[in-house]
């Protein structure tokens, strides 16, 4: 404080509110979840010390291997069908006229349900015997349509209601994004006779690339949180064959209460949600500590 | 907001009329974009119409819903679900979801706005060392600590309260929210700084008369994007509570499905109420919404 260069600036005390509130409960409960993992917990009673034990059953937990290959393929195909639908409709929605404007309004309703609500909507329309789905099914070649009743359909139509609630997101994102490209270089583009298809692999894509990256980013975060859906959706099934890793974190716990099993299954989803974290802040270069966003 | 640029021309130069005459590219004709624009329509129809099975199917009956199948119109639409689904404890989950709501957002804005204040203006290592504590916390999925979460809350005897929600939910708000805000504040010129510390002024008045006033827009956005995460949690209340005193909306609504079995009209009722307000609120300030939630994503 006795410099002038530090009069009037603000201490460190000023951040120790935030800190201490993130740490308390959130970062004490990830040290705890690495402890806990080496424990064994019905969720009554105190844990006690089982050393290795619930990493060996990982080990050789099938359902495991099978939850992380289940995690992998929703993480991909959402990732890669989100993006061919966000992309496109996104830079489209940026040009500016009343009536896509007035059309992108319905877009986005869905970004306002909660995850329960568009759980039950959904579950409602894809009833084999009432819902929707008894209508469009023999239409697609799913006769009963049963379509998630079937372990071979189930991932892929639970794929398609994430997509319902979380595209008109990234259409968000690429429509911002794509306000922000500079007329001029699609003036130069047009002078030199550029069609809208040459247009948009030349110019748009390679200008939103570091938005294709964040949004890339966000959305494999997210399958890591798609949960709500699922377990109100299938709870897993049939069999486990929608049972993705949270999930089946989650029953382990608070279903079978093996709370220190859950734990372990925690930690492997925290190491995938750090290695993330950290692509996020080296590609978006938030730690960098430049401004993202002027003027919003 | 973002610079009124004027709309992109739609038109350019053909082929043909560019090597007849070069021209700059003005008003001349282009093909509309089919290609985007049926994507988009057909985007559109693949969301509307789910939204219109949703709001169809809460004003019939279930005999009808039953009989006549889903796609049929309903036949003399009246407001009877409603009627049941507000005599059940909705209006007291919706309360409750309120209180969370409003409580994490209050936390959220009175722990940002010093944290951002003094990542941007403290020279601290601590502050930069707290700083990227809380990037590292930015994708951490809240799956990872609902059991460490659960044993703090049974052992702080807070499981199955509201405030058991309330805090974790604010945490984990937090990291997002502090880059939202710094940098709002980093936006602001370095001169005024400046020329406020140069008239003397201590850390509290340059952020009661210059930060506060000039990052509106960033408080604004971090409001409702923890407010929306708050309102449409899931996973907190799933596993912190348990009564039906402390229930949450987004609980509540899957207890109707079980409660009211094949009842679906009275279940999309439910449903359509627990979005009305959000809805109301979206039509009200639908461009702060939407910038809220892509905030901090941009570029």
């Amino acid at each position: 404080m006795s410099s002038t260069r530090e009069a009037g600036r603000p201490g460190a005390i000023w951040a120790v509110p935030a800190l201490l509130f993130f740490t308390l409960f959130a970062v004490v409960p990830m040290v705890l979840v690495v402890l806990l993992a080496f424990t064994s917990w019905s969720g009554l009673g105190s844990p006690h010390f089982t050393g290795m034990d619930n990493w060996t059953r990982l080990l050789h937990d099938h359902t495991f291997r099978e939850s992380l290959r289940l995690s992998a393929i929703l993480t991909v195909v959402s990732w890669i069908g989100q993006t061919l639908v966000a992309l496109p409709i996104g830079v489209w929605v940026a040009g500016r006229t009343r009536t896509r404007a007035v059309l992108s309004a319905i877009f986005f309703v869905p970004l306002l349900m909660s995850s329960s609500a568009i759980a039950l909507l959904w579950g409602t329309l894809l009833d084999p015997n009432f819902g929707l789905a008894h209508v469009v099914g023999p239409w697609l070649g799913v006769d009963d349509g049963n379509f998630i009743g079937r372990p071979s359909l189930v991932l892929y139509t639970l794929i398609v209601v994430i997509s319902w609630q979380f595209v008109p997101f990234h259409v968000l994102l690429y429509q911002a994004a794509t306000r922000q490209i500079p007329e001029s270089l699609f003036e130069a583009a047009r002078i030199d006779g550029a069609g809208r298809v040459r247009e948009f692999f030349s110019i748009t894509v390679p200008q939103l690339r570091n938005t294709i990256i964040t949004s890339s980013v966000l959305m494999i975060v997210g399958s890591l949180t798609y949960f709500d859906v699922i377990l109100i959706l299938t709870n897993g099934g049939p069999g486990t064959s929608s049972r993705i890793l949270p999930l089946h974190m989650y029953l382990e716990g608070f279903s079978s209460f093996n709370m220190g099993y859950a734990s372990a299954l925690a930690v492997v989803l925290l190491v995938i949600g750090t290695v993330v974290s950290l692509l996020i802040t080296r590609v978006t270069g938030y730690s960098k500590m430049t401004s993202q966003r002027e003027g919003l | 907001m973002t610079t009124t640029m004027t709309g992109r021309p739609s038109v350019t130069a053909t082929e043909a009329t560019r090597i007849a005459r070069p021209r700059r590219t003005r008003r001349s004709w282009r093909m509309p974009n089919f290609l985007g624009g049926f994507g988009a329509l057909l985007w559109l129809v693949f969301v509307g119409f789910p939204l219109y099975l949703l709001l169809s199917t809460s004003l019939r009956d279930e005999g009808s819903y039953l009989t006549d199948g889903p796609m049929s119109l309903p036949r003399d639409p009246g407001l009877e679900n409603y009627r049941l689904v507000l005599d059940s404890d909705f209006l007291h989950y919706m309360a409750n979801t309120a209180i969370v709501t409003v409580a994490s957002v209050a936390i959220v804005e009175v722990l940002t706005v010093p944290a951002a204040y003094a990542i941007v203006r403290s020279r601290s290592r601590l502050v930069r060392f707290g700083f990227s504590t809380m990037l590292a916390g930015l994708a951490i999925p809240a799956q990872a600590v609902i059991v460490p979460l659960y044993l703090m809350a049974t052992r702080l005897h807070v499981y199955d309260t509201l405030l058991a929600i309330i805090l974790p939910t604010a945490a984990f708000a937090l990291p997002l929210s502090i880059i939202v805000l710094t940098s709002t504040m980093r936006d602001i010129p370095g001169e005024l700084y400046e020329a406020m510390s140069i008239d003397g002024a201590s850390p509290a008045r340059v952020l009661r008369e210059l930060v506060l006033p000039l990052s509106r827009p960033g408080m604004v956005t971090i409001g409702i994007y923890s407010a929306l995460g708050a309102w449409n949690g899931f996973l907190f209340p799933l596993v912190l509570t348990q009564s039906s005193s402390s229930k949450v909306l987004t609980l509540g609504l899957w207890d109707f499905q079980t409660q009211y079995g094949t009842d679906v009209p009275a279940t999309t009722a439910a449903v359509t109420l627990s979005l009305l307000p959000v809805l109301v609120l979206y039509l009200l300030g639908r461009r702060h919404l939407l910038n809220g939630l892509t905030a901090g994503f941009g570029k």
